[in-house]
């Protein structure tokens, strides 16, 4: 076992050795521009995208390659998607729905075309992280142009009620989009049985490259278009102008693959990882909090709250072990998590929140080294603590007038 | 953002960690901060007739920066008198520990603690001489 140890899977992940392996060629001999038409350096290149292409699809469900518009990462690919469809659709409507644990991408998206006139509903959470399809349905009105809704959040790996919303979604005849960046490979998701319009896509967190994503652009019934983002040379249909990252493009088709075969006994392994160390941590410890839900989570993600305890002096303790907080400690701006002010966790347990991240590379003995050493690391922070003493005394905090600076 | 190393030293031998008795009537508590804030300190100064602190313990919910900052805050008060401790400023704490911008606010804290448990402490003995004065009469 090494360390430092690796649990921030939602994050970004490791390049699986095989992906590289499937890269390398394009660096150096087959180096070709994918869009020189004229030559065999650029026709073999067209055909690694291509072929990158057919698997990305196969991942998600789509029926035609054409369907794949690629691009630089999910950040990318929700940016067009929303900014691509509001803008082709402005005449028809101006009314956008999300919710608001999406990703900061979408967000600030949606936040950007408020100013340019649009409306935005952000649809509220239940405790367990996942929005209620009914809100969606009462959300949608005339002139509704999009709903954006993320298969699983990074930050609690609350799966949403995708299928659901696509069957009112399509029977409103409004657009549906899905950020499917952590979920795509590890939980069901298939953009015909979802009636899925848009999706986005990003290679680095299936253990492929960083730089490179996609944007899956339904092509029938109905048929969606979009005004592209980048201008230039025409590339992906008009949709997306600029030369491909043909290296990046293959890696990530090659991780693509791998998904498709492996994913469901990787997650099946992950689930059984995950509860270990839940168990292991919660069977030694008390005044800990599961963020999310249990049910509806994807198979790595595991957020919990030590009460008493803050994140980020947690996260400094377990130093050899590299996770993430939801603490406003570890945010520039010094706000804690929004996702987790949105499940109505409190600011306190905020404050006290780690996401472990769980992937295809950790191992037993890596959660029960983690498990083990968190045990340690909070025990001694909780004797550091003011705040678990007076629990100890049988104060309640909450009766307690603080003096806030 | 890689922690200093004074930061970590801190955090992993802290001094004075514990508890002073409240009703002890040398002892000052300063209790600020907030849970939803994500910062707690507590800071105890015990102080001897002279006007000395003799003692000091401190009990942190923050961040390594903020442990830093209340555990150097307890070295640097014992020994000094309550009018010198006052003096202590947050800059002196970040110079320490190399707090980056973004932490500033922890050493801020630390130096509110102090005051805070002076404050205290000089209030107790205020109550105490109304107390025994209103007796004498």
């Amino acid at each position: 076992m090494k360390l430092p140890i690796f649990m921030d899977n939602h994050s970004t992940t490791p390049v699986d050795p095989r992906v590289l392996e499937e890269m390398l060629p394009y660096f150096t001999s087959k180096f070709g521009n994918a869009a020189s038409r004229s030559h065999q350096f650029g026709w073999e290149a067209e055909e690694a995208v291509d072929h990158a292409r057919e698997r990305i699809a196969a991942l998600i469900g789509a029926k035609d390659t054409k369907e794949i518009v690629l691009t630089s990462g999910a950040t990318e690919s929700d940016n067009l998607a929303i900014k691509g469809v509001a803008e082709y659709c402005r005449e028809k409507g101006n009314h956008i729905v999300t919710t608001v644990t999406e990703h900061k991408a979408v967000l600030d998206t949606c936040k950007r075309l408020e100013k340019q006139g649009f409306e935005v509903t952000y649809l509220g959470v239940a405790k367990d992280g996942r929005v209620d399809p009914d809100d969606v349905k009462k959300a949608i009105g005339e002139r509704t142009i999009l709903v954006s809704v993320m298969l699983a959040n990074n930050e609690i790996g609350a799966v949403q009620p995708i299928e659901e919303i696509g069957r009112i979604t399509r029977e409103r005849g409004v657009l549906l989009h899905s950020d499917a960046v952590q979920g795509v490979g590890k939980v069901p998701f298939d953009v015909q049985k979802m009636n899925i319009d848009l999706a986005s896509l990003t290679a680095h967190k299936m253990y492929g490259p960083k730089g490179v994503g996609a944007l899956y652009v339904r092509r029938s019934r109905p048929r969606v278009r979009l005004v592209a983002q980048m201008d230039g040379g025409g590339h992906e249909r008009g949709m997306r102008s600029g030369t491909l990252a043909v290296p990046l493009v293959v890696g990530f088709g090659k991780a693509a693959e791998i998904m498709t075969r492996e994913g469901a006994v990787e997650s099946a392994r992950l689930v059984g990882l995950r509860e270990r160390l839940r168990e292991r941590i919660m069977g030694q410890l008390d005044e800990v909090y599961v963020n999310g839900s249990m049910e509806h989570r994807l198979p790595g993600n595991l957020n919990l709250s030590f009460n008493f305890v803050e994140g980020e002096g947690l996260m400094m303790a377990i130093k050899d072990v590299a996770v993430s907080s939801g603490s406003a400690c570890t945010s520039a701006s010094l706000e804690p998590s929004y996702v987790l002010r949105a499940l109505g966790v409190g600011d306190e347990l905020a404050h006290s929140s780690i996401r472990f991240g769980l992937g295809r590379f950790n191992t037993q003995e890596e959660v029960d080294y983690v498990a083990d050493l968190v045990v340690a690391k909070v025990s001694r922070l909780r004797e550091l603590s003011p705040l678990w003493e007076m629990h100890k005394e049988g104060i309640d905090l909450k009766s307690v007038a603080w003096v806030a600076h | 953002m890689a922690y200093s190393t004074k930061v970590i030293e801190h955090y992993e031998n802290p001094r004075n960690v514990g508890t002073l008795d409240k009703s002890d009537p040398n002892v000052g508590t300063g209790l600020v901060g907030a849970p939803a804030c994500g910062d707690v300190m507590r800071l105890q100064i015990r102080v001897n007739e002279q006007g000395v602190i003799e003692d000091a313990k401190f009990k942190t919910f923050g961040c390594g920066s903020a442990i830093a900052s209340s555990s150097l805050a307890t070295e640097w008060i014992k020994g000094k008198t309550i009018d010198e401790a006052e003096g202590i400023k947050n800059s002196q704490i970040v110079d320490e520990l190399n707090l980056p911008p973004v932490k500033i606010h922890c050493s801020v804290l630390a130096e509110d603690a102090i005051k805070s448990a002076i404050a205290d402490y000089r209030k107790k003995r205020v109550d105490r001489a109304t107390v025994s004065g209103a007796n004498k009469e």
